[in-house]
């Protein structure tokens, strides 16, 4: 089998980003050491199909009423970086309600929690590597990062692929979003066209009439590449 | 042009509803399972020294025998079907996350060379735009002296990978993750 590709590193977010304050006494200083992938890197933990709850996948569905908010349908495919379809992996998403408001403890946001809504969702990408959630869109929220600082709206998505260094957690942004410009976090990436690939597009196809918009957003996973592994 | 892989974003800090609701994920190694049971007890420290409560942990290990229930490991089909080998939790208000777990057996390395014991370890957390990854390695193993990663980080900063054993409680290994400081953790780009 051969090795995993490495990433252009233009895509993938610097870790050190002074505008994103949190970095500065969180990520490391020193030079990353490159692993070479052994067996350990070339597995990871495969999740089953059956550990999957029948409202895991439709975080409107999760309470007894119906949270407020718009209600959406976020789906995508999920391929590697040679366009094979990653199938049956785990996806799991993590957002606000619709206030902005995240239901957590520390989340001191002065907007109000939805009891119909948690904001966790979980599904397993199928054959063709495709997957969907039902959900609320979610809320912008202020942040101390800066004065008047305000996340865009976004959903966190979470992704093991077959591998350790497959390993993804990335967020989703929603198209024409006038805070995706200002946002420290998305700006950490240094190539602008990576930076629009988090943003999911409007889609009509996905759109179902008298209920719900929908946002398609594909996700790439790292693919293995030309050379063997060297063992 | 084959599509270049999505960007890495933050877990930021409020994940904990979503992604760590789940404790069992705490235990890697079910009552049934082969090898020296441990508890490893992880500790996150900022570039202040400070805890961070707010990271998510996730472990990757072989069995007691060095097996991975993976179609990648040739020896899948023997795996210890009571061992896991996968484990999550969030860091409490210490900046500390105790997993149960085995001690992992030995792994293929590169060159055919074995590897010594060692666990995978990412590290998720606001702040960190892409997960950070280490390893973890058991002092006073032998197999340490020859274990070609090991070998890759600087040999002054080489101990910031192993977890010691707790003097007072048995069983108990300690391992610490020291993020953007002079005792920094080595981290590995996978």
């Amino acid at each position: 089998m051969n090795a995993y590709k490495r990433p252009d590193p233009a895509g993938q977010p610097v870790l050190q980003h002074d505008r994103y304050r949190s970095t500065i006494r969180r990520a490391p200083s020193k030079p990353l050491i490159v692993l070479p992938h052994t067996l350990t890197e070339r597995t990871g933990p495969l999740f089953n199909h059956d550990a999957m709850g029948e409202t895991d996948h439709d975080l409107t569905r999760q309470h007894p009423g119906e949270p407020q908010g718009e209600r959406i349908i976020v789906a995508g495919r999920v391929i590697d970086d040679n366009g094979r379809s990653v199938r049956h992996t785990l996806v799991e998403i993590c957002q606000t309600n619709a206030a902005g408001r995240y239901l957590h403890a520390k989340d001191n946001h002065p907007a109000p929690l939805d009891p119909n809504f948690t904001g966790g969702g979980r599904a397993m990408t199928d054959e063709n590597g495709c997957y969907r959630f039902v959900t609320i869109k979610p809320g912008a929220y202020p942040w101390r990062n800066h004065i008047n600082a305000w996340r865009p709206a976004h959903i966190h998505f979470s992704l093991f692929g077959p591998a350790f260094v497959t390993r993804l957690i990335t967020q989703m942004y929603f198209p024409g979003d006038p805070l995706i410009p200002l946002d420290p976090v998305l700006e950490s990436i240094p190539d602008e066209k990576a930076r629009q690939r988090l943003v999911s597009r409007f889609d009509l196809d996905l759109t179902e009439p008298e209920w719900a918009l929908g946002y398609r957003f594909d996700i790439v996973l790292r693919g293995r590449g030309s050379t063997p592994f060297e063992e | 042009m084959d599509p270049a892989p999505s960007g890495s974003q933050t877990i930021g800090p409020f994940f904990h509803f979503a992604l760590t609701t789940d404790e069992a994920l705490g235990c890697l190694a079910g009552p049934d399972a082969k090898g020296e049971r441990i508890h490893l007890r992880c500790r996150v420290l900022d570039g202040d020294g400070a805890p961070v409560s707010d990271a998510m942990i996730e472990l990757w290990q072989a069995d007691s025998d060095g097996r991975y229930n993976h179609p990648e490991d040739p020896r899948q089909k023997s795996h210890d079907p009571a061992f896991r080998g996968f484990g999550r939790l969030a860091t409490n208000d210490e900046g500390v996350s105790v997993f149960e777990t085995i001690k992992p057996g030995r792994v293929a390395g590169l060159d055919g060379a074995l590897q010594a014991p060692h666990i995978n370890l990412s590290l998720f957390a606001r702040g960190l735009l892409n997960r950070l990854v280490t390893r973890i390695y058991f002092a006073g193993d032998p197999a340490n002296q020859e274990d070609t990663v090991l070998s890759l980080a600087p040999e002054d900063r080489r101990d910031t990978l192993l977890a010691h054993p707790d003097p007072q409680h048995t069983g108990v290994w300690r391992f610490e993750v020291h993020l953007c400081s002079e005792h920094e953790t080595v981290f590995f780009d996978v």
